[in-house]
Order: structure tokens, then sequence, then C-alpha cells
């Protein structure tokens, strides 16, 4: 019995330990450097097209690459599968103001997460509007300020300053939300709320959060979040039961989850957009894991080169040996190929 | 403590029996929906805080959409672009945009056509309300948007002939010209409570609008407009734009108002208010002489009365743009206030509704909601029994 006793106190201290390091625990140690280019001229863009900040990137299943970026107005473009453009969706639609994110769900439609209108806009494949979540504040109320002390409580149907998109095989419907709020929010498939996981208020304990900035599902199901500020991914079960943290791979900015029946989690440890001195060395890189936290290896790192990231903040990884990564910093979209291949003998 | 705790749960008890669901056992009537308006690549509605039809069955939709512009620097912090408006044939078929560039368009609130078929736009960030003849060109204008807009959220010690809309419920009786700098109380006629002047809410003699949300006409042509969420008045004018009269201010007795979302006139030339955020409708002679209230409506987002010899008032208890999970069913009710039968509920599918804003029911049963909360306009054709409403 005393055994027993002490080995839990031991646990206890330990599980302690690691919980109280979470935001300063060092980045996993001697990872496997995985060989990529990137591929160069990708993108054909007509005269006077351009991307600006490129905050999102998605490929729907017939490979078109869809980018969600903030040019002189928030834009959304769709290319080939070659990077030749070939349209503009949403030109001028209400809720178009700040781009965040633009994710394809396996129906083929086109979600994009707006956090200047705090909207979250289903289009169809045809790029008709099929659904909104969230509302835009009314122009006459003018412009809605990041508050300064605690924000209001969080509303069922209203974000604050959304960051991301992700459904289970049910169609249910998962929103990381975002900047004001610190939570995620689960709605079925018609956008009727059915629960929550964190609040208004940022914090650090687990099922807090602390700018939840990107989530992914996989296809049991769960739910990955990037707790940004927190420097770790909460994985969620479906009905947001925390399973597992993940916390040796920096600040994750984006995660990516890639379809098949290997799965593979990406996570981007994306420089900070103002590249601050010193933050070259100690963040740019992505990783490439298994979904239960194993890190496989990891790839790139802070730069301004083709093949280098400038604050990635966009992957799409529908082929887990060739991603398509959008920039902030450097209004850009690299097409990249891992050259180390997959390890699965499946492939 | 068990005192506090029985007076508690007296007031929950109060409160519940106030909401309209409690109440809310009218039949059902069965109907069906669909989503007829196509547009181009590239055109999409936003907020469709506006839906009417003119006398061939052309649908005109004042639409929030676009990105409204503030530009900065220079000697005014100007605004335009915002909202549009759209026509379409009576098949949901993209006809034309009307008014494009037009000065006063910012936000969308509502557009209604008149039986002459000139189409009315109320706009409330401009507080404008323009008057376009069947062809689109503009006809009449009422009250004027502020030379220089607000700029969202600046200081407070801004001078305040820097401000021209004021965009803020009005302060309470006693307060107003305290304070000092500048917090908006000035232009736009915004019913600031001056010693020795109007009621919070009156208004001005004249024009300028506060935010206005609706517009109707009697038999003579004369024009009332609902004056809104800056003012609680409905202003009459007559037929060639001319003031008559004020009636309303702030507050919750008859007469009074607190948000005035709409407003429709019956054949007999009554003048139905949505009186919003006091759950009701009044009625009104056309002189504005109280007349009825109905306090069974929820809370009236958006009001129609179709013509013809057999009228209607469809009532919509919109729910509110932040919630989903109350609220939303229409209400058809005849002009003495009984209600005939109700239909739909909150939502974002076909059939449901999220924060309708406008009605149109030139026909009886067939009737097109525009919603704030789903982008989108919905044809709705009532099937009721022979017991709903004959």
């Amino acid at each position: 019995m005393k055994r027993w006793l002490s080995v839990v106190v031991v646990l206890v201290a330990v599980v302690l330990t690691a919980h109280g390091l979470a935001q300063t625990r060092a980045k996993a140690q001697n990872v496997p450097e995985i060989a990529m280019e990137s591929v160069p001229n990708f993108f054909k863009m007509p005269e006077n097209v351009y991307f600006g900040e490129s905050m999102g990137v998605a490929t729907n299943s017939k490979g078109h690459i869809f980018v969600y970026h903030r040019r002189d107005d928030t834009r959304l473009f769709e290319f080939d599968e070659n990077g030749t453009f070939v349209k503009e969706w949403g030109e001028g639609i209400y809720g178009f103001e700040f781009a965040h994110k633009v994710r394809v769900d396996k129906d083929d439609n086109v979600w994009v997460v707006d956090e200047g209108t705090n909207m979250v806009i289903k289009f169809n494949p045809e790029g008709r509007v099929l659904m909104v979540l969230g509302r835009r504040p009314e122009a006459v109320e003018g412009a809605v300020e990041t508050p300064a002390g605690d924000p209001p409580p969080d509303e069922r149907y209203l974000f604050g300053r959304p960051t991301d998109v992700a459904w289970d095989a049910q169609g249910n419907i998962f929103v990381s939300d975002g900047y004001i709020n610190h939570r995620v929010v689960k709605y079925d498939k018609n956008g009727r709320f059915i629960r929550k996981v964190g609040s208004n208020l940022r914090g650090t304990e687990p099922y807090q959060f602390n700018t939840p900035h990107s989530i992914a599902t996989d296809a049991q199901g769960n739910v990955y979040v990037a707790d940004r500020g927190n420097a770790r991914i909460q994985v969620f079960d479906n009905n947001l039961v925390l399973r597992a943290i993940y916390d040796e791979v920096g600040n994750p900015w984006e995660v990516c989850i890639s379809p098949g029946p290997h799965q593979y989690l990406f996570s981007s440890n994306s420089n900070p957009d103002a590249n601050p001195a010193a933050s070259w060395e100690t963040s740019g890189e992505i990783y490439k894991m298994e979904l239960d936290g194993k890190i496989i290896g990891k790839f790139g790192k802070a730069g301004k080169a083709l093949g280098q990231f400038q604050t990635v903040h966009g992957i799409d990884c529908r082929n887990p040996d060739e991603l398509i990564i959008s920039e902030i910093s450097a209004w850009r979209v690299q097409k990249i190929r891992l050259r180390q291949t997959t390890t699965t003998s499946s492939r | 403590m068990r005192r506090f705790l029985a007076v508690a749960i007296l007031a929950v008890a109060v409160a519940s029996v106030g909401t309209l669901s409690a109440q809310l056992n009218f039949p059902e009537i069965p109907y069906d929906a669909t989503a007829p308006l196509t547009l181009p690549a590239n055109l999409h509605l936003g907020e469709a805080a506006g839906v009417a039809t003119n006398s061939k069955g052309d649908v005109f939709v004042y639409t929030r959409t676009g990105t409204p512009v503030i530009t900065t620097a220079g000697s005014r912090n100007v605004s335009h672009n915002g909202s549009r408006l759209f026509q379409f044939d009576r098949t949901g078929k993209f006809v034309r945009e009307i008014g494009v560039g037009v000065y006063g368009f910012l936000q969308a609130q509502q557009v209604r056509v008149d039986a002459q078929d000139n189409v009315w736009i109320v706009d409330q960030l401009s507080t404008q309300v323009v008057k376009f003849d069947p062809n689109g060109r503009i006809q009449m204008v009422l009250s004027r948007k502020p030379e220089a807009m607000r700029v969202p959220n600046l200081p407070l010690s801004v001078p305040a002939d820097t401000y021209a809309l004021v965009a803020r419920p009005p302060a309470p009786a006693g307060r107003a010209g305290g304070g000092g700098g500048g917090d908006g109380e000035g232009g736009g006629g915004g019913g600031g409570a001056r010693a020795g002047g109007p009621p919070p809410g009156a208004g001005a003699a004249g024009e300028s609008f506060n935010r206005p949300t609706d517009v109707a006409w009697d038999s003579q042509g004369n024009i009332y407009v609902a004056d809104g969420y800056g003012n609680s008045r409905v202003a009459k004018y007559d037929r060639n734009g001319k003031w008559i009269k004020n009636w309303g201010s702030t507050g919750t007795n008859p007469g009074q108002f607190r948000v005035v979302h709409g407003i429709q006139i019956d054949a007999a030339n009554n003048v139905y208010v949505a009186d919003r955020d006091n759950r009701r409708i009044q009625v009104f002679d056309s002189e504005g002489t109280f007349k009825t209230q109905f306090r069974n409506v929820g809370s009236p987002w958006a009001i129609c009365i179709n013509p013809g010899a057999r009228q209607f008032l469809y009532v919509s208890n919109s729910n509110p743009p932040n919630n989903l999970d109350y609220d939303g069913e229409i209400l058809k009710m005849t002009l003495d206030g009984r209600i005939v039968g109700k239909f739909g509920r909150a939502g974002k599918l076909l059939k449901e509704f999220g924060t309708v804003n406008a009605i149109d029911c030139r026909t009886e049963n067939e009737l097109y909601v525009g919603e704030l909360g789903n982008w989108r306009v919905q044809k709705v054709t009532l099937k009721p029994t022979a017991t709903g409403t004959r």
C-alpha cells in the first residue's frame, strides 16, 4: 500500500511538473529533418492579379486550389491543379473583410472564416452561399475593437474573431473562436449549437485556450485544436472531452490532418509575423506527426527565400507528400514536395 | 433568503408567461418555401434587409452587401458603398441593379413598392428615404445623408460637429447636455432632451431622420416614415414630400415607441406601427390618434398588410441575430388583432427563418421573406386549411 501511494505521489508530481512547464517546455530534440523542395513558379497569375497576405489555402477533390487572402480587399481565388488562375469567388460579398482561413469539406463545399466580419461562410461547389454562421456587426454600430479587459460572455451564435473550421464524418461543424473568445464550438450540420469547450476567457488549464488558432479533425471525429498561445495542441473526442495534449512542437499556428487510411498531423511553429530578432533561430519549422503525437520529422525554417517560410498560416495536406502552404508575411503560397516519402507501405 | 427566492421564482414565472412562446397555441399554418432568386456569377445577396414586389411580380431586394468604405484623411470621414438594390423578375431571374453608386446607399434597412410601382428604399445609416420611379430614376429624396459620418470609436474628445450621425440610444432624460466632450448629441435631428424642447425621440419638425426603418403610404399618397432606431416617432409628409406632422416619443405608453421597426397602412388608412422593443403593434388613425394596440405578437421586426378586399396583417416575431434557439415564427392576423395562425421557426434550413427583417405580401398566402441571418430571400406559400383563415 505504501509503495502504491508513493507511486501515485511520483506520478502526480510528474504530471504537475509537466503541466507547469507546458508553456515553456522545450521543443522536441533530435527531430529528423525531412528533405523538401519548393516548386518554383507554381502559381500562374494573370497580369495585375496578386496575392496579399495569404491566410488560408485548401484544395478540393479535383485538386483545385483555393486561396483566401488579404489584398486590397479580402479575396478568394481559385486555381486549377496546375496553379493556373481560374476565377475569383465571392467578389465584394458582405462577409469578406479580413481573411483568416479557407477549408474544403468532403463534398467540395468551400468554407471561409473571416475574422473581420466574425463570420463563417459555406459556399457550394458552384460558389453560391449555402450557409452563414455568426453575424457581421452592423455598420451603423461602428467598428468593434478587441476589448482591453475581459471580453463579454461568449454567445452561442456569435463569434469573436474566429480562426478556423472543421467537420466530422456526420457533417457536424467545429469552429475555433478565436482571438476574442477562447473556445471551440460544435454545431450540427444545419448550424444549430450543440456544445462548446472554453469560453470568452483565456486560460492555461486543460480545456482552456489562449488563442485557439486552427482546428482539424481525424477520421474518428477527434478534434485537434492548435492552442497557439499555450504552445500546445489539445486533442478532444467528438464530444469535446479532452484526450491528449501535445506540447513539444512550439506554437502551433496551423494544423492539418491528411486524409486516407494512414493519417498524419502537420503543425506549423510559424515565425512571428514581425520577425523579431532571433525568432528565425527558434521558429519557422513544420512538424509531421502521427495522430498520437509522435513526431516523425520536421521541415522548413524561417526565411524569405523560396523553400523557406514567412509566418505559415495555411497548410493543405490532401496529399501528405505534397503540401500547399500559404504565408502571411511573404504574400506567397508555395507548393512543397517532401523528398523523404512517407513510411507507409500502402503508398 | 426564502422570501428573495420566492420573489425570484415569481418573477421568472411572470417573465415566462410574458414570452410569446408560452402563448403561442395558435394553429400552425402548413406552408412551403423556396429560395427562388438567382444571381449572376460573383453577385451575391448579403443580409436581405428589404424585399418587395411590384404589380408585375418583379422582386426588389435591398441588401447589405459589399463593404462599407470609410475614406480616411481629408476634411471629412466620408463613407460610401455597403448596400445594393437588385431587381428580379417574377421567376426569380436577375434583371438588373438599380442605383449603382447612389449617394445614400450605406446600410440597407427596407424596400417597399407603392401603388404606382415606384420603388422606395430606406437606408438606416445614411438616414435617407429614396424614391425611384419604375425606370429606376430618382424622383424624391427624404432626409439628408450627414456630410461627415461619425468615425466609429473615435475618442469622445473629438468635437461634436465632426459627428453627424448619432448611432446611440437616446440619453436618459436630464443627462443630455451634461458630460460635454461632444458625445454625439449633435446633428441628425436625434432627439436630445434639451430643456423646453421636445421629449426624447420626438425628432425634429421636418425631415432629419435618425436610423429610419420603413415607409408606407395612405390612399391619398401621403408618406409615413418609421423613424426608427435613433428617434421614436412616425413622420408624415404629403405626396410631394412636404412635412405635415410627427407623432411619438421614446417610452412605453400608448403613442410612445421603443424602436419603431416597421409601418403599414390598411385600406381604411389606419396606420400600424411595429413597436419592436415594446413588443407590440400600435394602431393609429392617419392623423396619429391612438386607436388600439396588439400585445400578443412577440417582437415585431417586420409587418405587412396585403392589399385587396380581404386584408390580413403578417407579423414576424423574428429571432434576434445572436440566437436561433427561440422565436422566429411569422403570425397571420386579422386587422383587429386576432391571430389566425403561425408558421416557421428560427433556423438556417429552407422553411426556417434567420432574423426576418422584411415581408412582402402583395398576394395573400404568397409571401416573400427577407432574412438578415441567412443572407436569403424565401418565397413562402401558405396552404391554409378550411378552418385556418376562413
